[in-house]
């Protein structure tokens, strides 16, 4: 009996890695341009008189929440995709008496491709019907600027993957769920983005403060998992980093209190018996 | 023809010779600790058991050395020496077989019928290490041989009926023997409701239905060799246990075996048997028949293993020489499915075995050294590597929250010794006995995750790290015997280095709803289990005899915690009278009252109980018909009692009726 499996396997793997040859070399016949978005699904095109803006991620729709998001500029003209552009984007939600923005890094090259830039937004939320939202990409190319415009949908996520809340110090901040994005039953690495309102248009990141996870099922007795670390500030990019330990699949809730520089609280409590959820938690559920 | 018969014999004697202290014993007064429970020569002892139709569950208890600890009215675990399922070995005529629940309801005893087996062989410590290596000892249920007595056809029928429960049974065994063919088949089908308690107190969910269906061939090829192949189906549904918050909808099992024999009395290897075997169980619980849960729940579980063995006796001299070579590969795996009663929320999965593969393979061998006609010396070793892996990535990732440096294998090397000194003087027989012995964690105790026990109420998660825990063990046997008069003193004591046991760890939040905490398997640094009994016996005349037993057992831990299911201060005496065609037995069995409970692992205070039965039992033919018929009353005084070994102090069945009948067409 193991003895077949174990020939099945050999015949399997064979037969794979044949498979993953073939395309290997598709790839390299193809023009690089249509293999870079491998894997991407396309969210939307932004078209102008001379360019296209392709936007992609990995769902093909923008969320609430954290984004990736890849894009590429065709030139109308050469229908070639450019790959020496500087780029920056906006997006802005218009409400019924103003206008704000949103959390968002500026699109920079992909490090081993030619013409995929590739940055994020966290959409902190949306209208009931996904409207709302517009994005505007502003681009150079060879010293002359354009611009392109358009309206987007941005989906409302099933889970609190975003939260906006006004602290103790009365700033409003946003945090963010990065990591897991494919949760498992194990120890996975948190990552979460977080960011002040400076003003309507400006969300920097937030610096060197903290926050404590308590991760709890409340479908189950809302208890906990054991050996979460909290969550630190990582100054490579700017994010927050812990453990976080799932020890089933279901739906978690993922209880957060932010402390400054100072160790202060600024929102959030403890979960208790009484009290058991905290004001500040994002949910996941796998 | 008679060269056969004659053979058969010779090879069934031999057979009883190697074990030890043989005695046909089914009567509660044994304490014997090293003895065989020989159930018949054929499987359903008419004579010998009080009531025919009995399961394997009762005819255990009815030995001293095990206690059956209950969950409810089925599936009972068996404990030796004060010690269950994870420090004992319990085979099927030296197969290996593992259960497939994470929560003990499913002992391998619970897989098998009375009717597939010949006897009960059970060997305290490190003498049961022949099939495997375990610190209390080793429970093995051994099928019959085939018999090629040319006897031809030969049906029985069994049918038994209880009041308490409304209990039915039946049974059918169909027999052939011929000069070189053996076949046997035979069926048991077996269904309760819930039983009663004293005072016609309803224990809820302790139903059970199930049958077993076990085929058995057999070849001679020539003189020397011959060749055996066996099967037995065993399926229980509707299970209910009173004392877990969930029953069992299915648990089921397949045990096949090809094995070949080889024997010749003049060679120097006498006798040479090679198995090949596998067996698959299946286990379900369920909560669909509880009204009231906190959350409702799925928890399936398997467990395959395929194994071997190999094993030769010689004699050179006055050495007898045992020599066995096995191995086995089990898989368990285990998962938990949760339903919230917030429908928006997705279902919880975990596994709770997460897929462990254990490979084990070792030598076993024993020299019995007759030094004179009074004294015996035995001697044993087993040596064994086993190894541990947990094939599912998740499995290790979801361990690995509790042991961050954990691999997906661990190895260990076993190693058992035992030596035996026997002598038989006059009226005395006295023996001793020393030990050294190692176990490897259950997978339980190694890789479980978030096994509720609702016998302490806490979570209980494995340690991959865990030590193998040793045992040092010595044990002591005097038997006197003057004319009518028997007396006998039995005793052992192990003395168990880094013994397993739930450490509770305050830090972790149990996933259980109501759960106290959570335990995580750990070591203590040593824990001492000693028991003693004193038994006695007397015939008045040659169908009156009465016998008397009692028992004190005692453990602790070096963390000064007692511990749990400890036997009490217990005691029984009986009445037997017993013609060929008529037999009666009055019987009183009692506990002291468990005032050395253990509070630390959950257990209370169990008050002292004693209860009456009375078995009758009728023998007559009609023509070349034999009917046998068995009834009696269990409980006379209807008392109100449970015992240590309940399972959160689950009453026992109060009075109860009983009638077996048997025809046996010869």
């Amino acid at each position: 009996m193991k003895l077949k499996l174990k020939h099945l396997l050999s015949i399997l793997l064979i037969a794979l890695l044949t498979i993953s040859c073939s395309t290997d070399d598709e790839d390299n016949m193809d023009t690089s341009s249509v293999s870079e978005v491998d894997g991407l699904t396309l969210i939307q095109e932004l078209t102008n008189s001379t360019h296209r803006i392709e936007l992609y991620n990995t769902t093909g729709e923008f969320k609430t929440g954290y984004n990736a998001v890849s894009l590429r500029v065709k030139d109308l003209a050469t229908n070639t995709y450019v790959e020496d552009a500087e780029l920056s984007w906006m997006p802005v939600m218009q409400m019924p008496t103003m206008q704000h923005a949103c959390p968002m890094s500026s699109p920079t090259k992909v490090i081993d491709k030619n013409t995929v830039y590739t940055g994020y937004i966290i959409y902190q939320m949306t209208n009931l019907d996904g409207e709302g939202w517009s994005l505007t990409v502003d681009y150079t190319i060879n010293g002359i600027d354009y611009t392109v415009s358009d309206t987007i949908t941005v989906i409302q996520n099933h889970n609190q993957n975003v939260l906006s809340f006004l602290g103790a110090d009365d700033v409003r901040y946003i945090v963010a769920l990065i990591e897991p994005s494919t949760p498992k039953i194990a120890i996975n690495t948190f990552k979460v983005g977080l960011f002040k309102m400076e003003t309507m248009m400006s969300f920097p990141v937030v610096e060197n403060f903290s926050l404590t996870l308590d991760p709890r099922m409340p479908g189950m007795g809302n208890h906990s998992s054991p050996n979460n670390t909290d969550l630190i500030y990582n100054p490579s990019d700017g994010m927050y980093y812990a453990d976080l330990s799932l020890t089933m699949t279901g739906y978690w809730v993922l209880n957060l209190k932010l402390l400054n520089e100072n160790s202060e609280v600024l929102k959030g409590e403890e979960v208790t018996e009484e009290h058991t959820q905290s004001s500040l938690y994002l949910e996941l559920e796998f | 023809m008679k060269k056969i018969i004659i053979f058969s014999i010779g090879f069934l004697c031999n057979a009883v010779v190697f074990c030890q202290n043989t005695e046909e014993l089914t009567q509660k007064d044994t304490t014997k600790l090293e003895e065989v429970i020989v159930l018949s020569r054929h499987h359903l002892s008419h004579y010998r058991q009080q009531k025919t139709l009995s399961s394997i569950d009762d005819y255990l208890e009815q030995s001293n050395a095990i206690t059956m600890i209950k969950r409810g009215n089925y599936a009972w675990e068996p404990a030796l020496n004060n010690m269950t399922s994870d420090r004992l070995s319990v085979t099927i005529d030296g197969m290996q077989l593992f259960g497939a629940c994470t929560d003990k309801m499913d002992p391998i005893t619970s897989y098998v019928d009375v009717s597939n087996l010949d006897r009960v062989s059970v060997n305290s410590g490190q003498e049961g290490a022949e099939n495997g290596h375990a610190i209390g000892g080793n429970i093995d249920l051994q099928i019959p041989n085939a018999k090629y007595y040319g006897s031809g056809l030969k049906t029985s029928a069994d049918l038994g009926y209880e009041t308490n429960g409304n209990y039915k049974t039946a049974g059918l065994d169909v027999e052939y023997s011929g000069d070189r063919f053996y076949m046997n088949a035979d069926g048991i089908y077996r269904k309760s409701d819930n039983y009663d308690a004293g005072n016609q107190q309803e224990v809820l969910y302790s139903q059970f239905e199930k049958f077993n269906l076990s085929l058995q061939t057999g070849f001679k090829l020539n003189e020397n060799h011959s060749l055996d192949a066996h099967l037995i189906y065993d399926k229980a549904t509707d299970v209910g246990y009173p004392a877990l918050p969930m029953d069992v909808s299915l648990a089921e099992a397949l045990i096949t075996s090809l094995s070949h024999n080889y024997n010749n009395d003049e060679a120097f290897i006498e006798t040479l048997e090679t198995k090949l075997y596998f067996n698959t169980i299946t286990h379900v619980m369920d909560d669909s028949k509880r009204p009231i849960v906190s959350i409702r729940m799925d928890m399936p579980g398997w467990s395959d293993t395929y194994g071997f063995y190999s094993k030769a006796t010689a004699k050179i001299k006055k050495h007898k020489l045992l020599f066995n070579f096995n191995g086995y590969y089990n898989r368990s795996l285990a998962e938990m499915t949760m339903y919230p009663n917030d429908t928006n929320q997705p279902a919880m999965f975990m596994y709770t075995w997460p897929d462990i593969r254990t490979l084990y393979s070792g030598v076993y061998i024993k020299d019995a050294y007759t030094i004179n006609e009074n004294e015996t010396l035995v001697g044993a070793l087993r040596l064994g590597f086993h190894q541990n892996e947990i094939a599912k990535e998740v499995g290790l990732e979801s361990l690995q929250i509790f042991y961050p440096q954990i691999k997906d294998t661990k190895n260990r090397m076993l190693t058992s010794l035992s030596s035996n000194y026997n002598l038989k003087k006059e009226q005395w027989n006295f023996s001793f006995g020393l030990g050294y012995g190692e176990r490897a964690p259950s997978v339980s105790e190694g890789y479980g995750f978030f096994l509720f026990n609702s016998f302490d109420n806490y979570d209980h998660i494995g340690n991959p790290t865990l030590k193998n825990e040793k045992a040092l063990e010595s044990h002591i046997k005097v038997d006197y015997k003057s004319g009518l008069f028997r007396v006998g003193l039995e005793s052992s004591y192990f003395y168990i280095m880094d013994y397993i046991v739930g450490d509770i760890e305050p830090s972790f939040s149990p996933m259980t709803i109501g759960a106290s905490g959570v335990r995580v398997y750990n070591a203590l640094p040593s824990a001492s289990i000693f028991d003693v009994y004193l038994n006695a016996g007397y015939k008045m005349s040659t169908t009156l005899s009465a016998s008397a037993s009692l028992g004190y057992n005692y453990g602790k831990g070096s963390n000064k915690e007692r511990l749990p299911l400890i036997k009490p201060f217990s005691y029984l005496a009986e009445l037997n009278y017993n013609t060929k065609m008529f037999n009666a037995g009055l019987q009183l069995e009692g506990n002291g009252n468990q005032s050395h409970y253990s509070r630390f692992y959950g257990e209370d205070n169990t008050p002292r109980y004693a209860v009456l039965n009375l078995n009758l039992g009728t023998v007559f033919y009609k023509e070349k018909t034999k009917f046998v018929v068995k009834y009696g009353v269990e409980n006379i005084l209807d008392t109100s009692y449970f015992t240590y070994a309940d399972w959160n102090n689950i009453n026992r069945q109060g009075r109860n009726f009983f009638m077996n009948i048997s025809v046996v067409l010869n």
